[in-house]
C-alpha cells in the first residue's frame, strides 16, 4: 500500500521535473530534487526493511515446514496398514557339519532310553528350522507356535500354546503343547543351548527334552528373592510316544525355582523338580547279550527327579567383553513297567524295573567380545537294574557312560552364531566316539528376547 | 505366653500400618528414569532400577531378581522404542503382574513424550541394531528430561491418585530447578556450539541436537557392532581431511577403541556419564548434567 503511494508520487514528480526546469526557477529546482532525494531515500530503506522482515518471515516459514515435516515423519512412523497386528514371526537356521569315528547307530549302554537322541549322521546335516509366531491374542491372552521343520522334510509342532496374562497374584496358566519347565535346560529352545546337543542325562531320561500337551500353573511369589512354583499335568508324550488315550493325564510334575544376585556381577538360579510320567511303548535301541542291534519298547512309569542350579558372572553385571556360566544338573529316575525285548523279532515281554541317575557340570566363559569357549562334562550312573525275563537276552552293565565336550562359538551380532564342538563320546561301552561338529545358527525376524 | 501373644499383635499391627502407607513401587529400567522418578515421588515412592550405568541396556540377563522385583512393581518406568527388547518382554511374560503390561497405566514408556531422531528409513539387520521407533538414547538431552518429567508426574499421580497433590507439587518445584540448571549449562557450553566430534556408539544424537555439536565419525561401522581395526583406520583417515576436537563414549563402552583413536589422532578421548552413576559425580540428573558439560569443556579447551 504503503510503497505504491511513494511510487505513485516518484513517478508524478519525475514527470513534473522537465516542466519544474522550464519554470527556470533555480531555487524551487534544489528544493525539489532534494525532496525527491529524500524521498528516494526513505523509500529504499523502507523497501530494504521490509525485504529483512520478508526474509524473518520466510525463515520462520521454513522452519515450520520443516517441524511440520518432521512431525508427520513421526506420525506416519506408527503403522497404519491392516496387517500392522500381525504377530512377530521368527526364524531359526541351522546346520550342521558332523564328523564322528564311530557308526550312526547309537544306544545309551545300559539305559532303555527314547525320543530323538544321540549325536545324529554323519556329514552335512541340516538343522531343525524353527519358525515361531507369537503374539498377544488379547488383553487376556498370549499365545504362540513354535514349528520344527526336520530337514527329511517333515514337521513337527515343538511348542503350541496359550498363556493367561492377567491373572491376579502372579498366577500365570498356560494351556497346549510346551517344553516342561521341569529343570533348567528342558525348557530352553535348541538355538539357545550352548553346546550341540544336550547332555546325556537329558538323553537317558527325558528322551532329550521333555515337551507335553497338557497345562501348567505357575506362580510367583511376591518376595524380593525369585520364589516360582509350578506344577503340570499332561498327556505323557515323553520320548517320541503318543502318550495315553484314555480320560485323564499320562504326566504330572512340580518345580520350584529360586534365585537372585550376589552383588552387582553375579546371580543365580537353582530348582527342585519331579516328573511322573507314564510312557506307553517307548522305543529305544539297545545291544543284546549276543551282540545284535536291537530295538525294545517299554511301557509303564517312569519318575524322575532334578536338581539344577546357574551361576552368571559378569563384571559390573556387563557381558559386552567378558562373562562366565556355570550351569549343572543332576537327575535321578526310577522306572517301572514292561519292556519288550526285541519288538522286531523275539519281541519277549518282561517285567523291567530301573534305578539310574546322571549329572552334568559345564562351564561357559566370554574371553572377548563375539568370542566364547565352554567345558562340558557329562555321566550316567549304571545304578540297579532289573530285566525280569528278559535277563538273558539283555545283559546287566555295571557300564558308566560319559562324555566330555569343549566347544568354542562365535557371536557376531546376537543373531548369528557359528559353533565348533568336539567331543569324546563314551555313551556306548564298546566304542568311544569321536566327534567334531561345526554349527551355525541364525535367527531372522522379530527381536527374541531369551530367557535368562 | 502373654508376651507372646502382644508381640504377636504389635506385629501384625506394624505390618498392617506399613501396607496401609507402603509407597508406590517403581521399576526403572535404566537409572536416569529411577533418578527421574525419585525426584518427582520423593518419599512416595520405592524406586528399583535394573541396570546401572556401566551396563549395556541393549544386552542385560533377565535374571530372576529382575522378575521378582518387576513382580511386585506398581510401574515400569523403561526408555521404550525397543531399547529393552531384549530382555523386558521376557521379565513381563515371567513376572504375571497385571499392573504393569504394555497399555496399562503402570507401564511408562519415555520415549512417547519427546521427538524421536534418527528414525531409519529403512529396516534391515545388515544396518545394525536398528530401533524402528528411532534412537532410543534421549536423556542426553536435558529437554527430553523436562519433557518426560512432566508426563512421568502426570502418570504417577494416575496410578497414585490420592497422592496427586504431593506429585504436582513436586514436579513445579523439579520443572523450575530444572529449567534455572537448563539455563545454566546452555550458557556454560556456548563455546561448544558447531564443534566436530567422533563418538563410538551413536548414542548422542540428542546431546548434539542440544548442544550443537557436529557428529563427524563413529568407531562402531554400524549400530551396536564393535569398532573394527579396518574401520578405526578408515576413520583416522577421515579424521585427516575433516578434523574433530575429541572422540566420545559412554561409561559403558570399552574404551580401548576411543584410546586407539585418541593416541593416533591426537584429539582428548572423553567418557561421558551417559546417564546417573556413569562417574563419581553423576550422582542424579543435575550432576549428571554437570558433569556432562564440564566434562566437555575441559576436552575442547
Amino acid at each position: 500500500m504503503f510503497n505504491q503511494k511513494i511510487l505513485v508520487r516518484a513517478i508524478a514528480l519525475t514527470f513534473l521535473l522537465p516542466a519544474a526546469a522550464k519554470a527556470n526557477d533555480s531555487n524551487e529546482l534544489e528544493a525539489l530534487r532534494a525532496e525527491i532525494q529524500q524521498m528516494k531515500q526513505s523509500y529504499e530503506t523502507r523497501i530494504q526493511t521490509l525485504e529483512t522482515r520478508l526474509q524473518t518471515t520466510e525463515t520462520v516459514a521454513g522452519n515450520a515446514d520443516k517441524k511440520a515435516e518432521e512431525a508427520s515423519v513421526q506420525a506416519s512412523a506408527r503403522p497404519t496398514a491392516s496387517n500392522a497386528l500381525n504377530p512377530d514371526i521368527s526364524l531359526i537356521l541351522s546346520g550342521t557339519y558332523a564328523n564322528r569315528s564311530q557308526d550312526s547307530n547309537y544306544h545309551i549302554t545300559g539305559f532303555q532310553a527314547g525320543g530323538e537322541i544321540g549325536p545324529g549322521t554323519k556329514g552335512f546335516n541340516l538343522g531343525e528350522s524353527e519358525l515361531g509366531v507369537y503374539a498377544s491374542v488379547d488383553p487376556n491372552f498370549y499365545g504362540g507356535l513354535n514349528l520344527a521343520l526336520a530337514p527329511d522334510n517333515t514337521i513337527g509342532v515343538e511348542e503350541a500354546f496359550v498363556q493367561t496374562t492377567t491373572l491376579p497374584y502372579g498366577v500365570t496358566l498356560k494351556a497346549g503343547r510346551f517344553f516342561s519347565s521341569i529343570g533348567y535346560l528342558n525348557d530352553q529352545h535348541a538355538h539357545t543351548w550352548d553346546f550341540v546337543d544336550n547332555p546325556l542325562a537329558y538323553q537317558a531320561f527325558l528322551g532329550n527334552q521333555f515337551g507335553d500337551d497338557g497345562i501348567q500353573l505357575k506362580w510367583l511369589a511376591p518376595t524380593d528373592l525369585f520364589l516360582e512354583f509350578g506344577a503340570e499335568y499332561g498327556r505323557g508324550r515323553i520320548a517320541d510316544t503318543e502318550g495315553r488315550d484314555e480320560n485323564g493325564g499320562g504326566a504330572g510334575s512340580i518345580f520350584a525355582h529360586v534365585g537372585g544376585d550376589l552383588g552387582i556381577s553375579s546371580s543365580w538360579r537353582a530348582g527342585l523338580s519331579y516328573l511322573d510320567v507314564s510312557p506307553k511303548d517307548r522305543k529305544s535301541n539297545d545291544i543284546d547279550a549276543l551282540g545284535s542291534d536291537v530295538t525294545n519298547s517299554f511301557t509303564g512309569n517312569s519318575k524322575v527327579w532334578l536338581a539344577d542350579f546357574v551361576w552368571k558372572w559378569a563384571p559390573n553385571g556387563n557381558a559386552t567383553n567378558t562373562s562366565f556360566k556355570l550351569q549343572g544338573e543332576y537327575l535321578h529316575s526310577t522306572q517301572k513297567g514292561d519292556l519288550t525285548y526285541d519288538v522286531d523279532q523275539a519281541a519277549n515281554t518282561g517285567r523291567y524295573t530301573a534305578s539310574q541317575d546322571g549329572w552334568y557340570l559345564q562351564g561357559v566363559y566370554k574371553f572377548l567380545p563375539y568370542w566364547r569357549a565352554g567345558l562340558r562334562y557329562d555321566q550316567l550312573n549304571s545304578g540297579s537294574v532289573n530285566y525280569g525275563d528278559n535277563a538273558a537276552n539283555l545283559a546287566n552293565s555295571s557300564y558308566d557312560p560319559k562324555r566330555i565336550s569343549a566347544m568354542l562359538d562365535f557371536s557376531p551380532s546376537e543373531f548369528s552364531r557359528i559353533r565348533l564342538q568336539v567331543s569324546s563320546d563314551k555313551s556306548r561301552q564298546e566304542a568311544t566316539d569321536n566327534q567334531v561338529f561345526i554349527q551355525y545358527q541364525m535367527s531372522l525376524g522379530a527381536h527374541g528376547a531369551h530367557k535368562y | 505366653m502373654k508376651h507372646i501373644f502382644k508381640a504377636l499383635s504389635l506385629s501384625v499391627l506394624l505390618v498392617t500400618t506399613q501396607s496401609a502407607q507402603a509407597a508406590l513401587n517403581v521399576f526403572a529400567c535404566e537409572p536416569e528414569w529411577g533418578a527421574l522418578a525419585q525426584e518427582l515421588g520423593g518419599d512416595k515412592v520405592t524406586v528399583f532400577t535394573a541396570t546401572n550405568a556401566l551396563q549395556d541396556v541393549h544386552h542385560i540377563e533377565a535374571k530372576p531378581s529382575l522378575v521378582a522385583q518387576l513382580r511386585k512393581a506398581d510401574l515400569l518406568v523403561c526408555t521404550g522404542s525397543e531399547l529393552e527388547i531384549g530382555w523386558l518382554p521376557v521379565l513381563l511374560r515371567q513376572a504375571g503382574n497385571t499392573n504393569v503390561l504394555a497399555g496399562k497405566a503402570g507401564n511408562f514408556e519415555a520415549a512417547h513424550y519427546v521427538r524421536m531422531l534418527e528414525i531409519p528409513s529403512r529396516l534391515d539387520r545388515a544396518d545394525g541394531d536398528v530401533h524402528p521407533g528411532g534412537n532410543p538414547h534421549i536423556q542426553t538431552d536435558p529437554r527430553n528430561i523436562a519433557k518426560v518429567g512432566d508426563a512421568l508426574s502426570q502418570r504417577l499421580a494416575e496410578v497414585d491418585a490420592p497422592n496427586a497433590t504431593f506429585y504436582q507439587a513436586k514436579h513445579k518445584d523439579f520443572a523450575q530447578r530444572w529449567q534455572e540448571a537448563s539455563k545454566r549449562w546452555e550458557t556454560q557450553a556456548a563455546p561448544l556450539k558447531g564443534m566436530a566430534i567422533v563418538v563410538q556408539h551413536k548414542g548422542f544424537p540428542y546431546l548434539e541436537d542440544w548442544l550443537g555439536l557436529r557428529e563427524v565419525a563413529t568407531l562402531e561401522p554400524k549400530p551396536g557392532v564393535e569398532p573394527t581395526s579396518s574401520h578405526l583406520s578408515e576413520v583416522l583417515t577421515q579424521l585427516q581431511r575433516q578434523p574433530a576436537k575429541m572422540v566420545i563414549r559412554a561409561a559403558y563402552n570399552s574404551e580401548r577403541p576411543s584410546q586407539w583413536l585418541s593416541e593416533r589422532a591426537k584429539i582428548p578421548a572423553v567418557a561421558l556419564p551417559f546417564t546417573v552413576g556413569g562417574s563419581d559425580r553423576a550422582k542424579d540428573l543435575f550432576s549428571l548434567f554437570d558433569d556432562t558439560v564440564q566434562r566437555l569443556l575441559d576436552a575442547a579447551k
